[in-house]
């Protein structure tokens, strides 16, 4: 049985931890918002550089346009970006993103060079010894398309270099508050056809097909100025977007591991709680045991101690009676 | 029958007017008049000023470059990026004016260069436009909910 101190010291600071993990819970809720915002904000250029892109290829009649939208017969080596975390305390969340890019990359059955954003993702990978040839740590909060176009540079470059055949994007997308998917997004080339749906379909995202109707389009001042103009923002946009999700469900992966964290607190000090109330009333009828106990012995041994004196009265010589002055008129006023 | 139209950067989406009269799209093969019922054209546009006319009101902006998207009933500007004319700073883009120049007369290396060289075109596009909008006065906008806060 731990003392009353030490019951107490772990009470307080349990109830630190809660109180830790309730503010991080409500830093990653509004996180979360203006992650979705951010993504929200995007999709109006998203959804319409698509629609714009289908349309010109509907129009060209297939003919290549623009090396990225241009599908490769054989497909040597992929190149996946994993998106994953800096910091932990969420949750499954880097577990299952990188879970699906092992399963991803065991099923290819190809080389797979990678690239890491989020420190998570880098440390793990590292450790399973994948092929990492570019490292991404320490996005921002809220990320611009800036922060994002390095990596985007680094994975058309590759395309284009030949060095990698199809680019896919590993990342979590976010559904809602409480569910979050690991995902897999073929993203260069942009084409529908992604060696992905083959491979690992259960996972694939697809990019949201949206039907503005097919128009007879002018281009000024041709069709391949116009999508010169919208392919590499496009592909960069995906990328953007997918960060955003990422980021939108790393958040609230955190906030609801930070939600049973403090749920768990809050039980935790119930219990210790009540265990402190136990040892604290244990501790208080054994005090009152004792007094009453010595109380008790008390009252006995003074009960015994005047049967004695009251003995030894009796057997007491007369002739000291006189000495005794006290006791005389006792018994006299007694008599009387 | 009015114009529907969209202004959105990748970031975000900067302006929609359902029911527009006239837009003005600063083409790279030079400004394009959009009135209802254009045929179907997808173009490239350079540094311009876009402006998107209804009724008395009229709202521009600053675009430095992108895609726009003409439909019979609807214009999508996709833009590299934009500004509101509202939101251009007069004594802003001038400094930033100077400060391209100045760096251009240093003779940056080659990649600077070309940076140093857009920054001066897109300083000097939002100098235009806002002295423009300041020798007009008393101009009608067409979001009047951001009227209030100028």
């Amino acid at each position: 049985m731990p003392t009353l101190r030490e019951v107490k010291n772990r009470i307080r600071s349990v109830r630190n931890i809660a109180q830790i993990t309730r503010a991080l819970e409500a830093v990653s809720a509004s996180r979360v918002r203006r992650a979705q915002a951010r993504v929200f904000a995007s999709r109006a250029y998203a959804e319409k550089a698509w629609e714009i892109l289908i349309n010109i290829q509907a129009a060209s009649k297939n003919l290549p346009l623009h090396p990225l939208l241009t599908e490769r017969e054989e497909v040597k080596r992929v190149m996946v970006v994993v998106i994953t975390s800096d910091r932990g305390l969420a949750g499954a969340y880097n577990t299952n993103i990188l879970r699906v890019a092992q399963a991803f990359e065991t099923r290819l059955g190809k080389p797979v060079d990678y690239v890491a954003v989020g420190r998570k993702g880098r440390d793990s990978l590292a450790r399973l010894g994948a092929n990492i040839i570019a490292s991404f740590t320490d996005m921002p909060a809220e990320p611009t398309l800036n922060d994002i176009r390095p990596i985007a540079r680094i994975a058309m470059d590759a395309y284009l270099d030949g060095e990698a055949d199809e680019v896919l994007i590993a990342y979590t997308d976010f559904i809602n508050m409480l569910a979050q998917r690991p995902a897999v997004l073929g993203w260069l080339p942009l084409t529908t056809h992604t060696i992905a749906k083959q491979v690992a379909a259960e996972y694939v995202k697809d990019v949201a097909m949206v039907s503005g109707g097919i128009q007879n389009y002018d281009y000024e001042p041709s069709a391949e100025a116009v999508v010169d103009e919208i392919v590499p923002r496009f592909t960069e946009l995906q990328l953007y977007q997918a960060l955003l999700e990422a980021q939108a469900s790393e958040h609230a992966a955190r906030m609801a591991a930070m939600r049973n964290a403090t749920d768990n607190a809050t039980q935790l000090t119930a219990d210790l709680t009540l265990q402190y109330n136990k040892a604290r009333q244990a501790a208080i009828t054994a005090e009152i045991l004792d007094i009453v106990g010595g109380a008790n012995a008390l009252q006995q041994a003074i009960d015994n101690s005047a049967q004695d004196i009251l003995d030894a009265n009796e057997n007491r010589p007369q002739s000291l009676n006189g000495v005794n002055g006290r006791g005389s008129t006792a018994i006299q006023m007694r008599s009387n | 029958m009015p114009i529907h139209v969209e202004l959105v950067t990748q970031a975000e989406k900067i302006f929609d007017e359902p029911a527009a009269d006239m837009v003005l799209v600063p083409a790279v093969e030079g400004e394009m008049g959009v009135l209802p019922n254009h045929a179907p054209v997808l173009t490239t546009m350079g540094y311009g000023e876009l402006v998107v006319r209804k009724g008395e009101a009229e709202e521009r902006f600053a675009i430095y470059g992108g895609v726009v998207d003409v439909r019979p009933d609807k214009v999508v500007v996709l833009a590299d990026l934009a500004e509101s004319s509202f939101a251009l700073d007069l004594q802003e883009a001038q400094a930033a004016r100077e400060r391209a120049q100045q760096l251009l007369a240093e003779g940056p290396p080659g990649a600077e260069y070309r940076q140093a060289e857009l920054a001066l075109r897109r300083a000097h596009l939002a100098v235009r436009i806002s002295q423009k909008i300041r020798s007009r006065g008393s101009m009608l906008r067409i979001l009047d909910e951001d009227a209030s806060e100028i």
